[in-house]
């Protein structure tokens, strides 16, 4: 198990490298620069754009720069913004996105797992009878109307006829009641899929049988012999579910103007903030990493029938 | 599908539960005419998959969709390029065209329906180069084992590790400033961009199953009558790969639709004036508080599309395999 755990994370490494690798060449293959008129939104001299070139050392030839990049990296620099927001390190920047992300997450996965578990234990428990159903209608659409749509409907019923939330913008609880439901809506009906069919599997095993032979009340038979079961792949799923929900929020964050990391991420982009770009690209990749890794520990954790050598 | 004899046998072995039941029914119903053909496991899918209705549905969905995108341009009372309605933006259904004109004045309903040949090239052009670059890869990783397994794990971890919205955007936009932008009016580089990005699921899955498939009897037999590699990865262990990739492709048109309109919609997708349903919606936005049914219809359509693709993907994954969970 030790050493499984260390050689998973030694993967790490040439994995975030290639990743680097990958993004660092489409970057820069990108036409266009940092100092455009465009990025900049002004007009600069040739001049200019050639010191500034020259101050962020843009002209030395591209396995330089990215050697330098990495070696910076190590550590802990990640250098400043040229375009979006100049001079500032992008540490800060990010720092400053992450923060609404990851709130945004949270509330989201919160929504998601009060929701989702229970309903998917009602379906299973209520079997081709009407909240099954709706549980079934619920989990087919929410795996194939896209977030953004979602996110339209609601804005035209919500703020468009009622007047009730605003469109756009992030800081006050109303701001974040639509982007949150719009973030958990795929993922909790994935979730109560998941924990339906898992709780199914559940009802029909021995132990379950055995438990009300012994005369448990029926309460304690679904909680704690088959909710704790019918858990294991719900739990395995969380990490991945995370980092979905971190990563896939930058439509919502551009749906709804909220200044997050994945907002950051389109507007570095746009305006070939190389920096930011690599930083933002290199942080989701890193959740990614570690969200698969956990599930791997976890299953060995939750289900001791699991090993790893 | 044209995989050989033996190993179709050998498919409706592994597959005997069904097959059985699936003969003892056909019996049941032509008594008189002893069925002698063998029926393999595509065949024995199909009888499966036509009795799921929500399937069903979703095909029958799907090719009213495909007559749509063909027929487009006949179905369509405008072109969808058009300022037809140009003192009426903006307007409501019914008060210019069937359904409406947009904020320059284009017809909604001659646009959307233009729309199901963007969302339906989308979906299958990208899968078709998801499955070009994953299956090859996947299966040469299974087969070979040793250093070319490792060189192409690896790239696969890295692509694993790599969000594929981020990539998607990060392609899309190298390849918007290309000269091949203009290209199908923006689509060629949004089939690049998420092919490229999306190939890394299917990979991995026709990695296992070769791996799974390759110790198995029949595998050997054949290389013991002396057949190439390349003969039993072709004829041996691809076809009988090809049920989970199937699968996997169908639930992979309706994320490809859903990428397309998702960068198009934030405005860094196709080119206007091509009408993407996902385009329809950035364009209409700003008039979302007096004009909100020319959002609501691009959105509709959307969902319904991937609706339909869902459906089938659901169908198709019970039908390949019977042993597993029904209605899940």
């Amino acid at each position: 198990m030790y050493r499984y755990v260390v050689r998973r994370i030694l993967q790490m490494i040439p994995t975030l490298l290639g990743v680097a690798v990958i993004t660092f060449v489409v970057m820069k293959a990108t036409p266009g620069g940092p100092f455009d008129d465009a990025s900049l939104g002004k007009r600069v001299s040739p001049e200019v754009v050639a010191r500034l070139d020259a101050k962020y050392g843009f002209n030395d030839p591209l396995p330089v720069q990215f050697v330098r990049y990495v070696g910076h990296a190590l550590r802990g620099d990640f250098g400043v913004s040229v375009s979006l927001q100049q001079g500032t390190s992008v540490s800060s920047i990010i720092k400053q996105g992450f923060g609404k992300t990851v709130t945004l997450g949270l509330l989201a996965l919160v929504v998601i797992i009060a929701f989702a578990i229970p309903l998917g234990v009602i379906a299973a428990l209520r079997q081709n009878r009407l909240a099954d159903y709706i549980s079934l209608i619920f989990a087919t659409t929410g795996a194939s109307v896209p977030n953004f749509v979602l996110a339209i409907i609601l804005v035209i019923v919500f703020s468009v006829k009622l007047h009730w939330i605003p469109t756009q913008g992030w800081g006050t609880p109303k701001q974040a009641i639509l982007p949150v439901i719009t973030l958990a809506f795929t993922p909790m009906a994935f979730l109560t899929r998941i924990t339906r069919s898992s709780m199914l599997d559940a009802i029909n095993q021995e132990y379950v049988q055995t438990a009300r032979a012994k005369g448990l009340q029926e309460g304690a038979v679904v909680t704690r012999h088959m909710l704790r079961n019918a858990l294991i792949p719900v739990a395995t799923i969380a990490g991945p579910l995370t980092a979905g929900l971190l990563v896939g929020s930058f439509i919502i964050e551009n749906v709804f103007s909220i200044p997050g990391v994945g907002r950051l991420y389109v507007e570095a982009i746009q305006q070939r903030d190389y920096p930011v770009i690599m930083a933002t690209t290199l942080l989701y990749a890193l959740i990614l990493i570690l969200a698969n890794l956990t599930v791997d520990l976890l299953y060995s954790v939750i289900d001791p029938r699991v090993r790893y050598s | 599908m044209a995989g050989s004899r033996r190993s179709d046998d050998v498919q409706i072995a592994g597959n005997a539960v069904g097959s059985i039941a699936a003969q003892a029914e056909a019996t049941r119903v032509t008594p008189l005419v002893p069925s002698r053909r063998s029926r393999g496991l595509w065949s024995d899918a199909w009888r499966r998959l036509r009795k799921n209705k929500l399937a069903v549905a979703g095909l029958i969905i799907i090719g009213l969709l495909a007559l749509i995108a063909i027929f487009a341009p006949l179905l369509a009372p405008y072109n969808f390029r058009d300022v037809v309605h140009s003192g009426h933006t903006n307007a409501g259904p019914g008060e210019a065209g069937l359904l409406g004109a947009d904020n320059l004045g284009r017809d909604i309903l001659s646009r959307l329906l233009y729309g199901a040949r963007i969302s339906l090239s989308v979906g299958l052009v990208v899968q078709v180069v998801v499955v070009g670059i994953g299956i090859p890869l996947g299966a040469i990783a299974g087969y070979f084992g040793g250093w070319v397994d490792s060189l192409i794990s690896r790239l696969i971890d890295i692509m694993y590790a790599f969000p594929t919205l981020l990539l998607i955007v990060l392609l899309s936009s190298a390849l918007r400033e290309s000269p091949i932008k203009q290209l199908l009016g923006g689509l060629f580089i949004i089939f690049i961009a998420i092919g490229l990005s999306s190939w890394v699921g299917d990979a991995r899955l026709m990695r296992g199953q070769i791996i799974s498939l390759k110790s198995r009897e029949y595998v050997e037999a054949a290389r013991s009558i002396g057949a190439t590699s390349g003969r039993i990865l072709w004829k041996h262990l691809i076809p009988n790969a090809l049920g989970p990739i199937l699968v996997s492709v169908t639930f992979g048109v309706p994320g490809a639709i859903f990428a397309e309109a998702a960068l198009s919609y934030l405005g860094i997708g196709v080119i206007p004036p091509t009408p993407s349903w996902g385009a329809m919606i950035n364009e209409g936005y700003p008039a979302i508080f007096y004009s909100p049914t020319q959002v609501l219809l691009p959105g509709l359509a959307i969902a319904i599309t991937m609706l339909s693709f869902t459906f089938l993907g659901d169908g198709l994954r019970d039908a390949l395999d019977p042993r597993g969970k029904r209605g899940v």
